[in-house]
């Protein structure tokens, strides 16, 4: 037993959230937007090169065969500069889901290189990334399809989250296209990884509250001073740490696939998206009305916690899950670990 | 990052529950805050705890411990807790002052003092807080003036929980015409010692859950002051965050309790709410979380990792958890909810109202939630003080 991550896990995670912060400012995220740039193909060949894509894959598919605790951290700084690129997508749940294929044309080896294959699962509506992808990952009934993008037809379903870039796919599975059956743990990769993002949402909000606090005057002095505005920032954070732990489990018992481990990414899910939308809300009501503005950057990290909040699995569905564990199995705490407990 | 239990942590599990299954009493012990009688019952388990060498798991094996890790330590609460074993009446002293002292302690102090704390001979009471200093501590007035190898003490304590039938207390107090921060030293005591008064304070239930001490010209060693003279302040802060830290309470407390609250609500589905389901699910689900977040900290300490301002979080988070466990309990049992345990037709109505009443104490005792809250603020956030 050993809740601690590894000298290696820490240097991965520390590396890959310095480059994420130098290079994706809100300043960044402004300059794509006024350009239509969907992506930032400088940043996106950076992810490439230190690996991170691969970073799931096993190494005989060319990647570097680790696990979700070694990436959880990476999505929480994807989080924390609310990322426009698909790394969390495509290095947490699409690469590891074509690694498994029996048949993958080819495509593992492409997308660690850096193309980029959109992922149509069942739990989201829309089909995030389609524009940019080389390729898009579909479902049809049981069987999953890897179509070309200019084999389908996208209608933009524009999102509050502009950085966030959805489409409606229109497309016809062929015997060529299928490339297997089943989508695995997809749906459980997914709800993980973007509790792990909502939880460095919540953080970023939080530490521009503090940011804005410390700076903003009021009555003579700077209004993080003031109890009234410490303790509503303090409540966010109170929120962050009871969530972050619950996102870093699950990651540590996604392997094990069973209703405890499938249960506590859905509790991860769930108070990821509480303490992001807290801390966001928390962050507008410290910005006062400078938080509900376009120009005070907050916008970009509320926009992206709400969008997540929803996306792979709804908290309504998430908590029928834990209802579903808490009920037909043993609590207590001799069973806090999905490895002391079979599955249902 | 490896959430399994090594074969060796397993192993202990099954040695705790082994004892446990053959020592803890079948029914509750009489109230430890009522009589003699129930505050001795108690005496006598944690006597029998350390018969078994249980009485504190961490301590090394010269205090009476087996100088084990945190992770046994939880293991360890997790199959106390499990078994309804009682309340450990002395938990100002193994929880609170025992790490303290193995901090602080001279050689001396540690094996006159801990060794009995362990066997439950001395229990232990904590003298802060004064009518005039709670949340602000730094204003304490109770003085220790220097008498050669004496100290002479007078002064008011007040909330000392457990102090009614305690046989010391460990208290803080000043050099006189000393102010604030500064001139304060922590200071051991016999609560039967001559000058001392103790005055109990009913809790609204009527139970004398905590006490007022009044200190007339007590004398007491200096050899039993706890760190250096004038660093009371310092050493209270130690306490401070062992109390709301890991220490204190028990993730697995919550886990019993929110497992007794899931089965509460299937016993009374049909007379309940649907939607009351979230509800326990959610005091099961931060239950948890509790646990984890103290996994995780009990392996970075093992790391080599200390307790910071997270502390704070921790003693909200439980404080707040415990009142939505007891509430949501109180939701499901209706017009039961008032009934004392005498009442006829009460059903499974159990200790929810008398855990109700302790719980709504939790965000004010170990420093209130608004003073955790400034911790966070100021000290994890840098946020400007005042």
């Amino acid at each position: 037993m050993d809740f601690a991550f590894t000298d290696d896990q820490a240097a991965i995670t520390q590396a890959a959230r310095e480059m994420l912060v130098e290079t994706c400012t809100p300043t960044d995220l402004r300059r794509m937007l006024e350009a239509g740039e969907p992506s930032d193909q400088a940043r996106w060949s950076t992810i490439n090169e230190m690996g991170l894509l691969g970073i799931l894959a096993p190494e005989a598919a060319g990647g570097l065969g680790l696990a979700a605790p070694d990436f959880v951290g990476i999505a929480e700084a994807a989080g924390y500069v609310a990322l426009p690129e698909p790394l969390v997508d495509l290095a947490g749940v699409t690469i590891p889901l074509l690694a498994s294929l029996d048949d993958d044309h080819g495509w593992t080896e492409r997308a660690i290189g850096g193309a980029v294959v959109a992922i149509g699962h069942p739990a989201n509506r829309f089909v995030a990334d389609a524009d940019t992808a080389d390729a898009l990952l579909l479902g049809d009934g049981e069987d999953l399809h890897i179509v070309s993008r200019n084999a389908v037809t996208l209608t933009r379903a524009e999102s509050f989250d502009p950085l966030r870039r959805l489409f409606q796919v229109d497309w016809a599975p062929s015997d060529e296209t299928r490339v297997g059956s089943g989508w695995g743990d997809a749906a459980d990769r997914g709800a993980l990884f973007a509790a792990a993002q909502m939880i460095g949402l919540a953080q970023r909000s939080i530490d521009m509250a503090v940011a804005y606090a410390k700076e903003r005057t009021q009555f003579g002095k700077a209004i993080g001073g003031y109890q009234a505005v410490k303790h509503l920032i303090a409540s966010a954070q109170v929120k962050v740490e009871f969530a972050r732990p619950v996102v870093q489990a699950a990651a540590a018992e996604l392997a094990l696939g069973t209703l405890p481990s499938r249960a506590r990414i859905a509790h991860a899910k769930i108070v990821a998206g509480e303490a992001a939308d807290l801390a966001a809300r928390t962050s507008v009501q410290v910005h006062g009305a400078m938080g509900m503005t376009w120009e005070v950057d907050l916008h970009f990290f509320l926009k992206r916690a709400m969008a997540l909040n929803y996306a792979w699995g709804t908290p309504a569905a998430h908590r029928r899950t834990v209802i579903d564990r808490m009920t037909s199995l043993p609590t207590g705490p001799d069973k806090t670990f999905a490895s002391e407990l079979a599955d249902a | 990052m490896n959430l399994d239990y090594t074969p060796e942590q397993r192993a202990f599990r099954a040695e705790v529950r082994t004892w446990m299954e053959a020592n803890v009493p079948s029914g509750p012990l009489p109230s430890f805050d009522l009589t003699r009688e129930g505050f001795e019952a108690h005496r006598d388990w944690e006597r029998k705890l350390n018969e078994g060498r249980w009485g504190m798991v961490t301590w090394p094996e010269a205090y009476g411990g087996r100088g084990l890790d945190l992770i046994r330590w939880l293991i360890f609460e997790e199959e106390y807790y499990r078994a309804g074993a009682p309340v450990r009446v002395n938990q100002n002293g193994i929880f609170l002052l025992g790490p303290t002292m193995m901090e602080f302690g001279t050689d001396d102090q540690k094996a006159r003092f801990l060794p009995r704390m362990a066997a439950g001979d001395d229990v232990w009471a904590q003298a802060w807080s004064e009518p005039g200093a709670g949340s602000d501590l730094a204003g304490v007035r109770a003085t220790a003036t220097r008498d050669g190898d004496e100290y002479v003490l007078n002064g008011q304590k007040i909330w000392s929980t457990r102090a009614v039938f305690a046989d010391w207390a460990f208290g803080l107090f000043r050099e006189p015409g000393s102010e604030r921060h500064k001139g304060m030293s922590l200071v051991l005591f016999p609560l039967d010692a001559p000058g001392v008064t103790r005055r109990p304070i009913a809790r609204m239930d009527g139970e004398m859950v905590f006490a007022e001490i009044f200190l007339d010209n007590v004398r007491v060693p200096v050899a039993d002051r706890l760190g250096e003279e004038g660093q009371g302040w310092h050493v209270c802060m130690a306490t401070a965050g062992f109390e709301r830290g890991l220490m204190l309470r028990s993730p697995a407390r919550y886990q019993v309790a929110a497992s007794k609250l899931i089965a509460l609500y299937e016993a009374n589905k049909d007379s309940t709410p649907a939607s009351v389901i979230e509800r326990v699910a959610q005091g099961w689900m931060d239950a948890d979380a509790y646990a984890l977040t103290i996994y995780a900290m009990a392996s970075r300490l093992a790391g080599g990792g200390t307790i910071g301002p997270e502390a704070s979080t921790n003693k909200i988070f439980w404080s707040e958890l415990d009142i939505e466990l007891h509430r949501t309990a109180l939701d499901i049992l209706g017009d039961r909810a008032e009934l004392m345990p005498a009442a006829p037709d009460r059903g499974d109505a159990g200790d929810w109202l008398d855990g109700h009443i302790f719980a709504l104490a939790g965000p004010i005792y170990a420093g209130s939630n608004e003073i955790q809250r400034n911790i966070i603020a100021e000290r994890m956030l840098g946020l400007p003080r005042g």
